[in-house]
């Protein structure tokens, strides 16, 4: 009850108002309504083709990259909306930042890694120091800190990755990101991942992508279920929506829809 | 029950042999020219290698029977091929950024990349025609008509599809997870185009420039209507606005005459040209090998 309370009180950094997100004439997801609150890990689930991924990207405007995507509603940041004319969604990037399914390192040094985002946002500050500290916090920095001229790829994939969290902490994001980021990585790798952000969780609002419902339980404090369900008209397109959003605990041991409860069993999925 | 062990009367097996042996013959038959050519030269051109060659200027065909050198001409083919240079690089390396990360695909887009490729299938003498009309029979450079610099716009155009196809097929190789990694952390388009993008694909545009260059070089047909020949050594700047030499047209001049002293010279430029675009080739090769390398360390 205590901690509820405590809920309430966090403030509301990113909220979805009314979010539906079509590739062309093809709808992913619609109608979502979600607020994420600031110093929490929330973790969105759901079965593949629900749009959590779609969603997820929305909220750094990564969908511009994608020809054909384009979304109604509107994506609350700051009291600002990011889908606004007028933002430059560059900037919105700089301040939400985001790592990717695969680990994706810049083909340079470990050290010139994480410099690059640092340098372009014009860091004037201590190199070395935000080198070494971005590393820290990620948790990489003892298997890097020998050989920081060495390529980025020289890493192994789960170190890869927290070089790519460690790079994306450098350039201070109030929020990061982050698309099923253990996905190409093993379990060990996973678990080191996963401890890195629960020591983020201090400083960063945290949204992740999941489809390890053992992972979203184990790190994040709310949870979203999307599901998708079929087109009214019945020819087999699928939409996604907002099925569920609690905090986690609720989600996993007493969830109001009979979805959810499918879902999290493991009866489809 | 068939034997487990490999049986040489079988049809299959017979066919598969002689199917092989049919594929290798005609592998050499395919290469055979190429070492023909190229051996025909060098044991020809290879004799005619003097240190004249590469100082004089080659005397007037019929005057006495030394030939004298083939200076000017090496000196024009590098300083034309320059001139290419200059202008498809930046033109054909901005057109391949903007077709494969600006466009999105629109008519536009389409409209450029079927233009490069039907550029790409224009024979060279029209482009040579076609910078005669343009600039030489207009004498729009400050009056001069045949000049090296005509020649090297001439040049250009056959070098640009080349250059903006390997740009635009090198950049869209790089994946985008790098694009979306660079993009992801707040930097703009124009950093991630000059910075990430550009970078990893250097190998692929570096030797679609070069490959260029080497067959720019090589060109005959639009170079005798736009840098016609010259005899006469390059001296300074103002030689572009002249007539200027270069190998292919001197090949092409000196291999009809009926002189044996100009013929030989034709040989030897012919050896030169084919073992300097046969090093260009090599070079390009080692550049992609020791790009590929420092990427992967």
């Amino acid at each position: 009850m205590i901690k509820n309370t405590k809920n309430l009180q966090k403030k509301n950094i990113l909220s979805l108002e009314d979010v539906s997100i079509s590739y062309g004439t093809f709808e992913a997801v619609k109608n979502v309504f979600l607020n994420f609150k600031a110093g929490d890990i929330t973790s969105l689930i759901g079965p593949s083709g629900c749009g959590k991924s779609t969603v997820l990207r929305a909220l750094n405007r990564m969908n511009d990259l994608i020809p054909n995507c384009s979304l109604k509603g509107t994506v609350l940041f700051d009291g600002t909306n990011i889908y606004d004319k007028r933002v430059d969604p560059v900037e919105v990037r700089r301040r939400i930042g985001m790592v990717f399914q695969q680990p994706n390192p810049f083909p340079k040094s470990i050290y010139e890694n994480i410099a690059f985002g640092a340098r372009i946002n014009g860091f004037t500050g201590d190199m070395d120091q935000l080198v070494e500290s971005s590393l820290r916090k990620a948790a990489v920095w003892s298997e890097c800190k020998d050989k920081l001229n060495d390529s980025g790829y020289s890493l192994s994939g789960g170190q890869q990755q927290r070089l790519c969290i460690a790079r994306t902490i450098a350039i201070e994001p109030e929020i990061i990101l982050m698309d099923e980021p253990c996905s190409a990585l093993d379990p060990i790798s996973t678990l080191k991942i996963e401890e890195t952000m629960h020591e983020l969780k201090k400083n960063y609002t945290i949204i992740i992508v999941t489809h390890n419902m053992q992972q979203a339980l184990r790190v994040s404090d709310m949870t979203a279920f999307f599901n998708a369900i079929e087109y009214e008209d019945g020819d087999g397109g699928k939409v996604g929506y907002l099925a569920e959003f609690n905090s986690t605990k609720k989600i996993f041991n007493s969830p109001k829809e009979k979805t959810t409860q499918e879902y999290i069993s493991g009866k489809f999925g | 029950m068939n034997s487990l062990y490999y049986q040489k009367k079988l049809s299959r097996n017979v066919g598969d042999k002689f199917f092989t042996f049919l594929s290798l013959f005609f592998a050499l038959i395919a290469i055979l020219p190429l070492i023909y050519v190229v051996t025909y030269i060098f044991i020809k051109g290879g004799a005619q290698i003097n240190s004249d060659l590469f100082t004089l200027e080659p005397n007037p065909p019929g005057d006495d029977l030394d030939a004298g050198g083939i200076n000017p001409a090496l000196i024009g083919t590098l300083v034309i091929t320059t001139i290419a240079s200059i202008i498809s690089i930046p033109v054909g390396v901005g057109g391949g950024i903007y077709l494969a990360e600006y466009s999105k695909g629109g008519p536009f887009s389409k409209f450029v990349r079927f233009g490069v490729n039907v550029l790409a299938g224009v024979p060279s003498i029209i482009a040579g025609v076609f910078i005669y009309a343009l600039i030489v029979s207009t004498k729009i450079l400050f009056g001069s008509m045949y000049s090296g610099l005509a020649g090297g716009m001439a040049l250009s155009i056959l070098m640009l599809p080349t250059v903006i196809k390997t740009t635009d097929e090198g950049l869209k190789l790089v994946p985008n997870e790098l694009r979306y990694a660079s993009l992801g952390i707040g930097a703009s388009m124009y950093t991630t185009i000059l910075k990430i993008t550009l970078p990893t694909a250097f190998r692929s545009i570096a030797t679609g420039i070069v490959l260029g260059i080497a067959r720019a070089a090589g060109e005959t047909a639009p170079l005798i209507f736009t840098a016609l020949f010259s005899y006469y050594y390059i001296t300074g700047f103002g030689d572009l606005f002249y007539e200027m030499g270069s190998l292919a047209v001197l090949i092409y001049n000196f291999a009809l005459e009926p002189y044996d002293a100009q013929n030989k010279l034709a040989w030897a430029a012919s050896f030169i040209l084919v073992l300097s675009i046969l090093i260009v080739n090599i070079f390009s090769r080692i550049l992609a090998a020791f790009t590929e390398k420092t990427k992967r360390v």
